[in-house]
């Protein structure tokens, strides 16, 4: 499923309109950097992987999030780099390995309308992205206009999306406890801080919804005159196990919420499959907002640089694959100072 | 005006703040739906929204409480917490500045294919269908909040006489502008969806608009009357 998504409609949550938005927000805001883009331009989400695009003219791109495999005209591509596509040149997305979701970032953002301030596709309410709905075969995306400073083969160095940097089996989500873990006896939250649960097959981007030790409320209800969540509320229903809220939540909910996990640690639960065992660990709001400054810094400070010239390339290992050049007629890619012969038999599409 | 409830075994004191994660202070006026907390939260939003806080992200209104979500880089929790907690001190003068309650009336078409259950709710109340529409019709209702879907408002006042439990089967989709009744709640769909409400009527008044700047026709804090008509014309 391809879905477009920004940072989110945010303002209208008064009147029940949804945020939405990337899940991994660190790799939305990745791809954006590397094609040189506002912040606030839409990309394509990818969950498990499965696209086909032909680009119709000249385009700088980048894949972030989990590698979904991709090839460009048959060439294998690496995430977090940034490619020129030529015109009818063919992006192919396979599986994802290592993750969920791809995000793939396109220089001058997808061009759907915006609708109340954002271009997120929220399929519940039918809004965003094309007709509120996921991509579909035939479907034609106008991309907006392309910076001036485009390039490929950059890379953001000293500068990791979190959710590639964690194991995604087995995942320690900080949490800041509240607002309503007063509901919940010392058992209750001792169940949930200490204790391993997982994620079932009932997740999405609503939420995941989470199997493991009951938590107990002090007054056995769960249910509280309903009132706003988050991103990152976790709320805990009858059936007594937590699920925690995700982009696409509703506005409101009627559960008590026992905790909010930490924003550092939001982009990562977009990465997760049913199965992941989570743990929650308390941290105090101004921890919390530490990490949160520190990331928002290194991400702002670290420097995009030139990895290699040539246009198209993918890096798995030692393996260095260069595919189409400017002039069309590259046969060495200098890459920190290897030089490394290319293939370019299957590139006629060189402008 | 601080009012204690006990919660399992321990007594909280409202108003309270409590931080809903590390970009959000949930600020808790009660526990209980109540129309004059109600008011006091929507005072205060009012209120908050004309200090034009730069930190302040976004305002959400509920039955109880209001969530103030602001951005961690340009305050951090104790600073906001303090601005917020200054705030809820005066609450008293906020709630007596406050301005009345804007009045959205909606006609409604009551019975037939925009109602196909007001016979039904007529039964389970033993009373007739032009009652029905005559209690329904005939009070104010105060939207506690908007929730669920974009625009959707929670009304409170229904009159318990008509109080009828939700279809046992859900429709696959009830058409926009369908005025319902659930339990002792009631509302109306502003686009089409999937629902369990009694439907008693509907109208043709547009309730959301994604074009429009204010897209809701329905605002949290205002109050509705339906209004009894013939036709859509």
């Amino acid at each position: 499923m391809t879905l477009v998504q920004d940072r989110g409609r945010y303002g209208f949550q008064q009147l029940g309109v949804s945020v939405g938005g990337a899940v991994d927000i660190d790799s939305l805001d990745l791809g954006n950097k590397l094609v040189d883009n506002e912040q606030s331009a839409a990309v394509l989400e990818i969950m498990l992987g499965g696209l086909e695009i032909e680009f119709a003219r000249r385009t700088i791109f980048a894949l972030t999030g989990a590698d979904a495999n991709a090839t460009l005209d048959g060439v294998p591509l690496a995430v977090n780099i940034s490619y020129v596509a030529h015109p009818k040149s063919h992006l192919v997305l396979g599986m994802v390995s290592g993750g969920l979701r791809a995000y793939l970032a396109i220089d001058g953002g997808v061009s759907t309308p915006e609708i109340l301030g954002s271009r997120s596709t929220h399929i519940a309410s039918k809004i965003g992205g094309v007709d509120g709905r996921p991509l579909a075969v035939d479907d034609v995306l106008n991309i907006g206009e392309s910076s001036t400073s485009n390039a490929s083969g950059l890379v953001l160095s000293g500068y990791e999306p979190e959710s590639s940097q964690v194991d995604l089996q087995n995942l320690t989500v900080r949490v800041i406890l509240g607002p309503q873990d007063d509901e919940f006896s010392k058992a209750g939250i001792e169940a949930f801080l200490n204790t391993t649960y997982t994620v079932t097959d009932q997740s999405n981007r609503q939420g995941l919804r989470l199997d493991g030790p009951e938590i107990e409320s002090r007054s056995g209800r769960y249910d509280i005159v309903s009132d706003a969540v988050v991103n990152g509320s976790i709320q805990v229903p009858g059936d007594a196990k937590p699920i925690i809220l995700l982009a696409d939540r509703q506005t409101t909910g009627g559960y008590a919420k026992i905790a909010t996990v930490a924003t550092v640690d939001l982009p990562q639960l977009g990465q997760v499959s049913p199965g992941t065992n989570i743990n929650f660990a308390a941290i105090s709001v101004e921890e919390s907002q530490r990490l949160l400054t520190d990331r928002r810094e290194r991400f702002a400070t670290a420097q995009i640089h030139k990895l290699v010239d040539p246009i198209s390339l993918g890096i798995d290992g030692e393996h260095i694959s260069v595919g189409v050049a400017d002039n069309g007629e590259a046969k060495i890619a200098d890459v920190e100072g290897e030089t490394y012969p290319v293939s370019i038999d299957e590139y006629n599409h060189a402008e | 005006m601080a009012e204690s409830v006990l919660s399992g075994d321990q007594t909280r004191t409202y108003p309270r703040l409590v931080p809903a994660g590390d970009s959000a202070i949930l600020i808790e006026l009660g526990s209980e739906i109540d129309p004059e907390i109600n008011s006091q939260v929507f005072a205060l939003a009012d209120s908050l929204e004309s200090a034009e806080i730069a930190a302040v992200v976004e305002l959400i209104p509920t039955y109880r409480s209001l969530l103030v979500s602001y951005d961690p880089t340009i305050s951090k929790y104790d600073e906001m917490r303090a601005r917020l907690d200054s705030f809820v001190t005066e609450l008293e003068v906020i709630v007596e500045a406050a301005s009345e309650a804007r009045l959205v009336e909606l006609p409604v078409v009551y019975g037939g294919e925009d109602g196909p259950d007001l016979g039904s709710v007529a039964e389970h109340a033993g009373l007739s269908v032009q009652e029905v529409i005559g209690i329904h019709s005939g009070i104010d209702y105060r939207v506690y909040m908007i929730g669920f879907a974009p625009g959707f408002p929670y009304l409170g006042g229904l009159d318990q006489r008509i109080a009828t439990p939700r279809l046992k089967t859900p429709r696959i989709s009830v058409p926009a502008g369908s005025v319902g009744i659930a339990e002792s709640q009631t509302g109306v769909y502003p686009n089409a969806s999937p629902g369990g409400w009694q439907l008693i009527g509907r109208t043709a008044s547009v309730l959301f608009d994604v074009t429009k700047s204010s897209p809701s026709l329905i605002t949290p804090g205002s109050k509705v009357r339906f209004v009894p008509v013939q036709s859509h014309d």
